[in-house]
């Protein structure tokens, strides 16, 4: 089943509540999806500064900063439960190297405006384990997995990302993924787990360092990806949606002059100001909406 | 009376709809703060009328019988899913299988419905003023769909003994449908369903209606592509 959300800000003045709105949303969708959560918050770029969302599997956060800062010069890092947020200058091909000799620590992604966070568990559980209320930003999407193609772990969790402030969500189920990895992972594409929606991720990071744009690239996944999908991909610009052609996974969106909303199920945007006058429809099947600066 | 979700359960505001007493005069009712959440006033089975100020989810006014309900907003998946008798007006948009497997009753929406509207209907009567997605009516066995817009792809796949009438323009039409010659009686069908979701009755001279080749009715080899 699982659930997915997605909000766009377009008034600044909303920024604040980013984390609150998505909150509602998460803890609305956890029907959907109970095994577990993620999300990923878009916040004001820092330039020439990079910020590592990585899970680790020991608490032991002062020694890991200790070792991490004799790797790398000015370097910060943010625990929030099990997860560290590391924000240096360092440019990712360097960091990722050394990240790979922490066999405690896991990338789950990076770039310079993206935080991701995911967990197993009960999503409400999830969003308050990582204080989620708390965050602000500009956009944010968010993922209540029911298991299917894979074991529930953090690994097999949404968001999924495969490129630099890239990330994806996914309510569906691909059936081609194992030759897609393939094929992926030959052209220097990171896949880490078995987990089907990763392929789609690396399938789109694939297109955009081609030099597609994100409508192009999800209009020739409608060809090359086989199974059924609402996808919900976020980029440092903003967030696009796209369905398969037989659309039989649900999403609605609800737009206002202030924010773009996506998710599963209207009631995970009830919560959200002036929703109930807002512009509502469904996505049509084997069409990218998009939306950003 | 007056049902606020906000205060009250979902399940005791369907229990209250659910047992009507049948000697009082309450048959008036209104819903406040939906929400979203599904099945709303599901099951109901007496002739009252209840106006739901807001969005629903799933399976809205599923199973209904005998009940009047009004939706002043838009309806999630399956609204009047089975429905039997009574009518279900919709003010907005629907999702998905709105209509679906209903046996009676009439559904009325005034915005557009998404894909396979009236999927397997067996005697609803569907008026839809805007359009309909891809695949609706589905193996429609009977009944009437009256689409004032356009239908997407597939319209009336595998369709029995439903009729559809559709103003607008068809994306493509499923295996075993094909447009049919209007009749009398047929004119006089669409009318009347035009008059329920007053709709102006002069306009059924641009409806063409649809309905089954019944070339799929019987196992035939050279068909085998479309079973």
């Amino acid at each position: 089943m699982c659930g997915i959300v997605g909000i766009y800000l377009k008034n600044k003045k909303y920024n604040s509540q980013l984390g609150k709105f998505l909150t509602g949303m998460m803890n609305s969708m956890a029907t959907r999806g109970p095994d577990s959560a993620g999300f990923a918050i878009y916040s004001s770029e820092k330039k020439k500064k990079y910020k590592y969302s990585v899970c680790s599997n020991t608490d032991q956060v002062k020694e890991i900063s200790k070792k991490l800062s004799k790797q790398v010069k000015d370097i910060k890092v943010k625990s929030i439960s099990d997860h560290l947020i590391i924000e240096t200058a360092m440019k990712p091909k360097k960091f990722i190297e050394i990240l790979k000799n922490h066999d405690e620590l896991s990338l789950v992604g990076y770039g310079s405006c993206i935080e991701i966070f995911k967990q197993v568990g009960n999503p409400k559980d999830v969003v308050k384990n990582f204080s989620l209320e708390k965050f602000s930003g500009s956009h944010a999407i968010g993922h209540t997995r029911m298991a299917t193609e894979s074991a529930i772990t953090t690994d097999g969790s949404h968001p999924y990302s495969t490129g630099e402030d890239e990330c994806l969500v996914h309510n569906g189920s691909l059936s081609n993924h194992n030759n897609l990895r393939r094929s992926l992972q030959k052209k220097g594409i990171e896949i880490k787990s078995l987990n089907d929606t990763e392929v789609a991720a690396g399938y789109i990071s694939n297109g955009l360092s081609d030099k597609k744009s994100l409508k192009e690239t999800l209009l020739d996944g409608l060809k090359d990806l086989d199974g059924f999908y609402t996808f919900i991909s976020g980029t440092k610009n903003g967030m696009a949606i796209v369905r398969d052609e037989i659309a039989c996974k649900p999403a609605v969106v609800a737009e206002t002059k202030d924010y773009v909303a996506i998710a599963s199920e209207f009631q995970a945007m009830a919560h959200l100001p002036n929703v109930n006058s807002a512009k509502i429809f469904e996505p049509e099947p084997g069409k990218v909406y998009s939306w950003g600066k | 009376m007056n049902l606020n979700l906000k205060k009250e359960s979902l399940r005791k505001v369907n229990e209250t709809l659910q047992s009507i007493d049948r000697k009082s005069n309450k048959k008036i009712f209104k819903i406040s703060n939906p929400d979203g959440n599904h099945a709303i006033c599901a099951g109901l089975k007496d002739e009252i009328e209840v106006t739901i100020d807001g969005h629903t989810g799933y399976y809205c006014a599923g199973m209904n019988m005998n009940a009047n309900i009004i939706v002043n907003g838009n309806v999630g998946t399956g609204v009047a899913e089975n429905m039997m008798s009574g009518t279900v007006h919709v003010k907005g948009n629907a999702s998905q299988s709105a209509g679906a497997t209903a046996h009676g009753g009439t559904l009325i929406i005034d915005g557009d419905t998404s894909s396979r509207c009236g999927i397997s209907m067996k005697g609803i009567d569907i008026i839809v003023k805007g359009s309909v997605g891809h695949m609706s009516a589905f193996m429609a066995q009977s009944g009437n769909l009256v689409i004032c817009g356009d239908a997407g792809d597939a319209l009336g796949d595998s369709i029995y003994e439903a009729n559809i009438f559709i103003k607008g323009k068809v994306k493509s039409l499923g295996a075993d449908c094909e447009e049919k010659k209007m009749n009398k009686k047929d004119q006089n069908i669409l009318r009347s369903l035009l008059k329920k979701a007053s709709v102006n009755e002069s306009e059924i001279k641009n409806f063409k209606m649809y309905g089954s080749a019944r070339k799929l009715y019987n196992f035939n080899i050279d068909n085998v592509s479309e079973y």
